[in-house]
């Protein structure tokens, strides 16, 4: 699964939030084709360490790696390294004043300088893969929040990105659109994508994950394979989280 | 009756060459003001600190001082540093820059109604200040910007009789000459009324139109 260097790299890494200190300390790194999932109690730094990844979040100390290269401080570095990864965010974001249509190629036409033609060819196939080929030209807040997060995945994807990151991308969907979230999700694992998914869904981590990170209080506490991570968790905090989501 | 239209008519070059002007000062000061204040405006929302603070330094600065004091300082005070600007251009000018501070803020406070994620997913798309802002964050900003833009451009169309009293013939002058003409005031200061709510009918137009072209703009 995982091969040469590892794609994305994070070294002692801290952040705070005034007195609050949201990531401490924290280590890790993510293979090539690896799919890692973020879980742990709100509050415990988890979706802070996926925007840290494209520095949504600016952190105060440490050193976070991309494909061999530091993360750029700002201006059109940053910017083209936010290019090459793809985000998905709780609430959607896309852009409310454009088609799905357009938001899956203002990206690639607008950062990359594609044709348009042949960035609406990649963006109408992006859109049938992910379900929703005939809501092309409606407007978001047409669309059900499920089919919402799926063009919202095909906009990340329409930049052929290096790594997606999921900042809990079903947490805002109702019951019955999740499955269809984690489907689209499921197969880009399947297919090779490098991934790190910050979620509440266990049925996902234990499937399509290869490692899960528990994070508690700015810590990363345990990282380990699922099977392992759920049939024996080693330390308190995560039997403790454990136990309170999977006895309902 | 037949008196308070002799008014207009035995005057009309003066009130035409008035209005005149007073349009060409309200429409240079115009473009002006919104080229200048949409600057200051991405200066104010921008993410480098200095620029935010040269924003809100202009705005606190001009934005709180006499629109009189702006036309004294170019009409009086530049010309003593050796630089001799016209009293029209002088006009354009102090109208441009105060107005250019309140564009600034009905920009920001537009901006301000765009949710921070749209601004955030554009980013993370790669996407840098410049295409945020203008690919994604004004077109959506514009609807909330409308009425008090225009409210911006009203004002500064009435500030535009300022200019009279620094030698500029504008509509604010007519009064004067008509004083030394002996035509009664009254209907001199009606007929100012009326060009003035004519010439403001268009702008009232023009935020009905951008109104309605916007609603459903999502």
């Amino acid at each position: 699964m995982t091969t040469g260097e590892p794609l994305i790299v994070l070294d002692a890494v801290n952040k705070w939030f005034g007195p609050l200190h949201v990531l401490d300390d924290v280590s890790l790194s993510v293979g090539r084709g690896e799919v890692v999932v973020v879980i742990g109690p709100s509050g415990s730094g988890k979706s802070t360490l996926c925007r840290a990844i494209n520095r949504l979040e600016p952190i105060n100390s440490g050193t976070i790696t991309f494909d061999g290269q530091p993360l750029p401080a700002e201006g059109k570095p940053l910017a083209r390294l936010r290019s090459e990864v793809g985000m998905v965010f709780q609430s959607f974001n896309l852009f409310a004043h454009k088609t799905i249509l357009e938001n899956v190629t203002l990206g690639p036409i607008k950062v990359r300088k594609e044709k348009p033609s042949v960035a609406r060819e990649r963006g109408l196939a992006l859109l049938d893969r992910v379900g929703i080929a005939n809501q092309a030209d409606k407007f978001p807040a047409q669309l059900s929040g499920g089919q919402q997060q799926r063009a919202a995945i095909a906009r990340a994807l329409a930049m052929q990105p290096k790594a997606m990151l999921f900042d809990e991308p079903t947490s805002a969907l109702d019951p019955e659109m999740v499955g269809e979230v984690l489907d689209v999700m499921t197969s880009l694992a399947g297919d090779g994508m490098t991934m790190v998914v910050v979620t509440h869904e266990m049925g996902f981590a234990r499937h399509a994950a290869n490692r899960v990170i528990f994070m508690a209080d700015g810590k990363l506490v345990e990282d380990a394979s699922p099977a392992e991570f759920f049939a024996n968790p080693r330390s308190e905090r995560a039997k403790d989280f454990l136990s309170k989501i999977l006895t309902h | 009756m037949g008196e308070f239209f002799r008014v207009l008519t035995d005057n009309g070059q003066l009130f035409v060459d008035g209005f005149t002007n007073t349009v060409k000062l309200f429409l240079i000061a115009a473009v002006g003001s919104l080229v200048l204040g949409t600057l200051l405006g991405a200066m104010r929302v921008s993410p480098v600190p200095a620029l935010r603070a040269f924003g809100a330094t202009y705005v606190n600065l001009v934005r709180n001082t006499p629109l009189t004091l702006v036309f004294a300082f170019l009409v009086f005070a530049v010309p003593k540093l050796d630089v001799n600007i016209d009293y029209f251009p002088s006009a354009a000018i102090a109208l441009t820059v105060y107005t250019s501070a309140f564009v600034c803020e009905v920009i920001r406070s537009g901006v301000n109604t765009v949710a921070a994620g749209q601004a955030e997913a554009a980013r993370a798309l790669g996407m840098t200040f410049g295409q945020v802002l203008t690919l994604i964050v004004l077109p959506q900003a514009l609807r909330a910007m409308v009425p008090p833009m225009m409210s911006v451009f009203i004002a500064m169309l009435k500030n535009t009789t300022i200019a009279a009293g620094f030698s500029v013939l504008e509509a604010g002058a007519i009064p004067a000459y008509m004083a030394e003409r002996g035509e009664p005031q009254f209907a001199v200061l009606l007929w100012i009324t009326i060009g003035f709510l004519i010439l403001i009918l268009p702008l009232v137009a023009l935020q009905r139109f951008l109104e309605r072209k916007w609603r459903v703009a999502r």
